[in-house]
This record gives structure tokens, C-alpha cells and sequence, in this order.
């Protein structure tokens, strides 16, 4: 048809070089499912595997025998020939191991304790990344996985994944910190020197709007982080050093929507232009007639003009059924057409990234069964090919 | 200026949209649709006669898409020519703008913005005191929708806000609340009562869109109790990309499967070859599969105490003339759209 490559993901799950994948795309495209669905495959396939999901829908969590956040691999029950673990990301918890690995314990206590550490552990935009990537890398470094399969935080583009970790870093690592702290730190006479007048005027404002609280805790949350700021930033080095490795994939996911194909795109070329490894493109919640699949077809105009015929003779009860039949088929054979159209005009424009196509199923995805479905689904494709 | 409506013209929307509101917030899991329904709510506020002003506050430019025109600077900008007395206006708000403008409005600070910018300041803002952005955000939606000209008319009749995504939106609008319990004094803290009063009031409604899917139904659920224990007004909730049900009610019984024998007598009898039955069989059955999902998530929407209003599926895109015919779904029944 478009000629476009299959992304055969059966084979990347089972080869052994293959140690990372991560899922990533825009919001509610199907990161979650597929990371899941693709570690059921791996472990199915005799890998020790675990899969870090973020935020999954609570009957999938519960599902897979995740009840709370506790960012504990957990055994998941029902799998084959294999074993799967799987884990939660709690974003809290996750930051504050760090905090209590890299700082003295009195130092440490300290952080901890102060509330814009709170606010910026809980909810700083971000962070949800930071810490995704912070447990990506205490995974790789237990060593103890064959396979890790790490999901992205929902947010609006697939590229905050990327970029969220460093903005973090920077803000933390940022001369406005310094600087607006400074008074706390050094006291007013050396504060003036370096500092200019604006930023001074800045830091008064600033002051006088949000209170000298928020700029003191600031400040001494700043000051207990820098002893240890050094291993916390190299952390985060590390681990994006590592999704540039061989042994790293990203599976993009995208929904065949304008948008969601839109940030696909960009992922795409920013993965080419930082070197990291692409492996493809799921193409997920794809509208397909059946009749496509059984080789006859019927088009939408056809099918509506049949139903309108039938319904001109006089609806009775059998009528009725293939009257319903019809306009149904005209629905999807439209929105098929639809979807077809996106996935094409992708596979054009990105004639280098394998394609593999899921289908829409019926209804949510929220049990093992669900996932084995999107994982024969998922490989279904590469091998008819 | 904004010509005052008479009340037929007021009258002009159904009812689960208050027509006393001035101020709609439309919020929802993302994706769901909140910048379409946003922007066809505003449509429809002003073909009713309405001066009216549609807001986004997320800095991503979707109304400069939705509506096609050049990127949106930071000041109102007239987005479409509305039939009638009515008119609809565009405006982006850029919280680091916003910031800059509060600084220099009170303090007189703009010379050095581009300054404070460089190094990082808006960031710095935005990031130790998340709530800030929101405050001036919020600052700003309150003095469009209490600005009056020289002649004393309100500037605009109705302003639609295309809000942050429901996980965000009670600290969104309880940011200036919760800012000015530190602010003691200070601008903010004088213009805090006057925003946390609009917000709350009678003249504000808050709009929650949803698929019937799972995890939006879920956020949609949470959001409303979430906003009504925080002392909010819920408007109504719509349920976006509706489907017209095309399936005889038994059909959509539990366990019912199509026969196809059944189907290929009537495809006989519109010459259309009984091989396609299998096919257009199963294709029925998994439709109503789904259909009982959504029907299983609109019953778990009953929680919700807030009107229902059901938005269809068009075919994508939906570009502006579609717009128009999703705005017709916030009119008055009766009321025909005006020539
Ligand atoms: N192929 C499919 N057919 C039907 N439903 C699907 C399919 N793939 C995913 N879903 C459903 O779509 C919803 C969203 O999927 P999922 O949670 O995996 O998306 P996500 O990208 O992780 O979302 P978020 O960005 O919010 O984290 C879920 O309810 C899931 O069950
Ligand atoms: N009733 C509808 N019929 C068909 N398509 C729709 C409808 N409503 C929205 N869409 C499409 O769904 C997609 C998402 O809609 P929209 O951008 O309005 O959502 P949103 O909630 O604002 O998203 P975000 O959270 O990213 O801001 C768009 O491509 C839009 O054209
Ligand atoms: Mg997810
Ligand atoms: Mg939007």
C-alpha cells in the first residue's frame, strides 16, 4: 500500500541487546497500554522484565496488582512462561531517595522538611519527568532486569520527556536562584555590588508580593542542595546519556489525529537530531472496517445509499438489522478513510520510521487479556508481512 | 462597544447554558476537546448578539489555529465577523507578558523586563511560585470581564476562557486565594477579593468537557467534586464528540449478537452480495460493544450534578465553518441561527 516499513516490535522485545524501551507521545494516545502490552510480551518471551508506568488508569493498575504508589516492582500475576514486574512511579518518593542518597542525613532532614521543597517535589512541572528518568537509571544500574519498559507522563507533547529533566536541572542549577537568594546568603552590602539594579528592584517586588517566607525557604533549600548538587545533576546526565544508547528504544505512539501525529513529527526529528535510538511508530486506536480485512469492500456512499433504499421500503424488524448493519459500516468505512489519509500522509513525510497500525478495539484496555490482545495486535502486522 | 442585549436576544441560548453568566471557564482532561468547545460556545454567545472575548491561557496559540489567523499577540484581536450585533474576539494571554505588564503597571519596571527575562526571572517566577502565573492570569480574565468603556458599558458582554485541564483547574482558580494568604499587602493582595468574588459568583460558570471514555469520565468525576467542595459553580457538563445511536435498542442488550443470515436477507434485497454479511455482522456487534461502554460511562457521569449537553462528532478537522454548526448546539432550540 504506502510502502511504508513495518516496525516489527516482536523482534526488538526478544533481542537480548535490546534493554531499554520507553514509550513516548502526546497526551492519551496509548503510551501507557503499549508499554504495558509490549513488557507482557517481553516476559511472555522469557524476558525478566519490568515495566515503570506513570499515572495508569486505576482497573489497569489494579489489573496488573498495582494498589498504591509505592515504587515497588511488583510481581504481576496471570503472565506466561515468563515474569513481569511492575512498578508505579511515585514522584515524591522518588525525589526524596535522592535527596537522602546525596545529602547528609542532617542536611537531608533539613530539605526535606522545607516547604518550597514540598511544592517543587509535588507539583513543579517537570519533575513527574525528572524522576521518571531518576528511576529509569536506579533500574539500569540494579542490573537485575533483562528488559525495562518505561512509560512517559501524560502531558501535552512527547517532547517535555526530553526536555523537562534539563529544564529542572537548569532552574536549580540557575543564576536567578543565586542571585535572588542571595541576601539570605551574604547579606546586603556584598548583594548590591554584584547584582544590578534591576534584578534588586526584581528581588524587592518579588519579596513584597509573595512574602520574605517563600524567598527564605528558597534560599536555604538551595543552600542544603548544594552540597549535593553536583551528584544530582551528573545523575541526570547519566541517564540521558543512556537513552542514547544501542541498547535503548523509543517506541512513539500516536493516535492517527492531526495533533497527536503533529508531535509524533517533532519527536521524531528531535530523537534523529539528539542521536537517540528510534525504533518507531505506533499508529494506535486505528478505525478499520471489518470487510477490509475479509478482502471485499463496501464504500460509505454505497453502504448509506443501501441503508436509505432499505428503510424506503418499509422498515420491519428484519430489515431493521441490515439496515443498522449498513449505516454502521458507513460510519467506520468513513472514519477508516479518515485514518488511512493520517497514516499515510506520515508515512510520507517520515518514509524512515517503521510503521505498525493497532486497531481501535471496542472498549478500554484494563486487564491482562486487554494487553495480550494490543501485544498480538502489536506484533501481528510485522509477521503477516 | 457592546450594545446592551435586549432579553429575547439573551434568551437566545438553552437553557443548561446560564444566560446570566458572564464569565464561562471550559476545562476537561486534555484532549477532550476544550479549545473546539471553547471557541463554539463563544460563537454561539455571539451570534446571539453578544460582544464577546474567548481567552487561552496556555500560551500554545490553538485559537490562532483553530481560527486560522496569524498568531495571536498579546492583545485582543477580532476573530471572526458574526451576522447581527455580535462579535467575537480573540485574545492570548502570555503569563510572562502578564508579568511584565503587572511589574510595569505597579512598579514601574518594564525598562529592565527584557533584562530580568535573559536571566531567567519569568522562570524563576513561574517555577518557585507556580501560583503567581496563575494569579495574573486569573487578574487578567477578571479585568476583561469588568472593563467598561468611557461610556460606562461593560467592554465585553460575555468572555469564554479555554481553562488549564482538569487536574489543574481548582489550584488554577484558587491560586489567587491561596497568593493573597501570603500577600498580606500590595496590589495582589488588593485586586485578590474583587477575582476570588467573580470566580465564585453568580456570573461565572464552569464547564466540564468529556469523551464517554473511561479516564476522562474519571477526571470529569473527580473534578466536579473537587470544585464544588472548593465552593465553585459547576455550569454544565458536555459531553463531547456524541454519536447519533444508529442501533435498534435490542441490539444493544448484553450478550445479543447479530445473526448474519439475518443481515444478508436484507443486503439481498438491496442487491448487495450476502458475502459482505459476515463482515458487516461483526462489525455491528463490536459497535454496540462500544456503544455499551459509553453508555456504562455516561451512567457514571449521573454523579455528577450539573446539566448535560451533548456535543456531536464531526469529521475532522473541524476548521471554522464546522465550528459554526457546533455553536448551533449551544442555541435555543427554537431560535434559527440569524441569516
Ligand atoms: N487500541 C486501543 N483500542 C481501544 N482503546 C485503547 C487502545 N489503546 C488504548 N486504549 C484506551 O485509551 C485510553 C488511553 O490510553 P493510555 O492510558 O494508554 O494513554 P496514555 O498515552 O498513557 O495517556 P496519558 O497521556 O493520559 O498518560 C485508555 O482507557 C486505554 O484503555
Ligand atoms: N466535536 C468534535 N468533532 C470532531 N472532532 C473534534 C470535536 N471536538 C474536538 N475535535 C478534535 O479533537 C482534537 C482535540 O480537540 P481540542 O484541541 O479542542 O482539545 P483540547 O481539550 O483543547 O486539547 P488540549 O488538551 O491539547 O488543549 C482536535 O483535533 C479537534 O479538531
Ligand atoms: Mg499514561
Ligand atoms: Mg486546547
Amino acid at each position: 500500500m504506502t510502502g511504508e516499513q513495518r516496525l516489527d516490535l516482536a523482534a526488538l522485545v526478544r533481542d537480548r541487546r535490546t534493554r531499554v524501551i520507553v514509550t513516548c507521545g502526546s497526551g492519551g494516545v496509548g503510551k501507557t497500554t503499549t508499554a504495558a502490552a509490549v513488557a507482557l510480551i517481553g516476559a511472555e518471551a522469557g524476558r525478566r522484565t519490568v515495566v515503570l508506568t506513570i499515572d495508569p488508569a486505576r482497573r489497569l493498575a489494579q489489573s496488573m496488582g498495582l494498589t498504591e504508589l509505592d515504587n515497588t516492582p511488583r510481581e504481576v500475576r496471570g503472565v506466561e512462561n515468563g515474569r513481569l514486574f511492575a512498578m508505579m512511579l511515585d514522584m515524591k518518593r522518588t525525589f526524596d531517595e535522592v535527596v537522602l542518597q546525596h545529602a547528609p542525613a542532617d542536611r537531608a532532614a533539613q530539605i526535606l522538611q522545607n516547604p518550597f521543597y514540598v511544592s517543587l517535589s509535588s507539583s513543579f512541572a517537570g519533575t513527574q519527568e525528572y524522576m521518571a528518568m531518576e528511576k529509569l537509571g536506579q533500574l539500569v544500574a540494579a542490573d537485575e532486569w533483562d528488559l525495562i519498559v518505561v512509560d512517559t507522563p501524560p502531558s501535552r507533547s512527547a517532547l517535555d520527556f526530553l526536555d523537562a529533566p534539563n529544564r529542572l536541572g537548569r532552574f536549580l542549577d540557575g543564576r536567578m536562584i543565586r542571585l535572588l537568594t542571595m541576601p539570605a546568603r551574604a547579606g546586603g552590602k556584598a548583594y548590591l555590588k554584584v547584582v544590578s539594579a534591576s534584578v534588586a528592584m526584581f528581588a524587592k517586588v518579588f519579596t513584597r508580593i509573595l512574602g520574605t517566607e517563600l524567598l527564605t525557604d528558597v534560599s536555604s533549600f538551595v543552600s542544603a542542595l548544594e552540597t549535593m548538587f553536583g551528584g544530582f545533576r551528573q545523575r541526570a546526565e547519566q541517564t540521558y546519556e543512556l537513552l542514547k544508547t544501542p541498547g535503548t528504544a523509543f517506541v512513539v505512539v500516536a493516535s492517527p489525529e492531526p495533533d497527536a501525529l503533529r508531535e509524533a513529527s517533532y519527536f521524531v526529528e528531535r530523537l534523529s537530531a539528539e542521536r537517540m535510538p528510534l525504533a518507531g511508530l505506533v499508529l494506535n486506536r486505528v478505525r478499520r472496517t471489518v470487510l477490509d480485512s475479509t478482502g471485499t469492500t463496501l464504500s460509505a456512499a454505497r453502504a448509506e445509499a443501501a441503508a436509505d433504499a432499505l428503510s424506503a421500503k418499509g422498515a420491519d424488524r428484519l430489515t431493521g438489522v441490515a439496515e443498522a448493519a449498513l449505516r454502521v459500516h458507513s460510519e467506520i468505512a468513513q472514519a477508516a478513510e479518515h485514518d488511512g489519509r493520517m497514516a499515510r500522509r506520515f508515512a510520507t513525510a517520515h518514509p524512515e520510521v517503521p510503521i505498525v497500525s493497532v486497531p481501535a478495539l471496542p472498549a478500554d484496555v484494563h486487564d491482562l487479556d486487554g494487553l495480550r490482545t494490543i501485544g498480538s495486535l502489536l506484533t501481528a502486522e510485522a509477521s503477516a508481512a | 462597544m457592546a450594545a446592551p442585549i435586549s432579553r429575547a436576544r439573551a434568551a437566545g441560548l438553552r437553557p443548561e447554558i446560564s444566560a446570566g453568566s458572564r464569565l464561562h471557564l471550559v476545562t476537561g482532561k486534555g484532549g477532550t476537546g476544550k479549545t473546539t468547545v471553547a471557541a463554539a460556545l463563544a460563537l454561539a454567545l455571539a451570534s446571539t448578539g453578544r460582544k464577546v472575548l474567548l481567552i487561552e491561557v496556555e500560551g500554545r496559540q490553538s485559537l490562532a489555529q483553530l481560527f486560522d489567523v496569524p498568531a495571536l499577540p498579546y492583545e485582543e484581536k477580532r476573530l471572526l465577523t458574526v451576522p447581527g450585533n455580535g462579535s467575537l474576539w480573540g485574545l492570548a494571554v502570555d503569563p510572562e507578558q502578564a508579568l511584565i505588564e503587572y511589574l510595569d503597571m505597579f512598579y514601574g519596571l518594564k525598562r529592565s523586563a527584557r533584562g530580568l527575562r535573559k536571566m531567567g526571572a519569568v522562570d524563576f517566577v513561574t517555577t518557585v511560585a507556580p501560583g503567581l502565573r496563575d494569579v495574573l492570569i486569573t487578574g487578567k480574565i477578571k479585568e476583561s470581564v469588568t472593563r467598561t468603556n468611557p461610556d460606562g458599558h461593560l467592554a465585553y458582554d460575555a468572555v469564554v476562557v479555554d481553562a488549564p485541564p482538569t487536574g489543574r483547574i481548582t489550584r488554577f482558580l484558587n491560586a489567587t486565594r491561596e497568593v493573597s494568604k501570603v500577600a498580606k499587602v500590595g496590589p495582589i493582595s488588593r485586586q485578590s477579593e474583587g477575582v476570588v468574588s467573580l470566580l465564585r459568583g453568580k456570573q461565572t460558570s464552569i464547564h466540564i468537557v468529556t469523551l464517554l471514555e473511561e479516564m476522562p469520565v474519571q477526571e470529569t468525576v473527580d473534578a466536579a467534586a473537587e470544585l464544588t467542595d472548593a465552593g465553585f459553580r459547576l455550569g454544565a457538563v458536555i459531553v463531547n464528540r456524541a454519536r447519533p445511536c444508529v442501533l435498534p435498542e435490542e441490539l444493544l442488550e448484553p450478550g445479543h449478537t447479530v445473526d448474519p443470515e439475518l443481515v444478508a436477507d436484507g443486503l439481498k434485497q438491496v442487491n448487495l452480495p450476502a458475502s459482505l454479511a459476515a463482515g458487516l455482522a461483526r462489525e455491528v456487534s463490536d459497535y454496540a460493544d462500544r456503544l455499551r461502554v459509553e453508555q456504562e460511562n455516561e451512567r457514571r457521569l449521573g454523579k455528577v450534578d450539573a446539566p448535560r449537553i451533548e456535543v456531536p462528532d464531526l469529521n475532522p478537522p473541524v476548521e471554522i465553518s464546522e465550528l459554526h454548526e457546533l455553536a448551533r448546539v449551544f442555541r435555543a432550540e427554537s431560535e434559527d441561527a440569524p441569516r
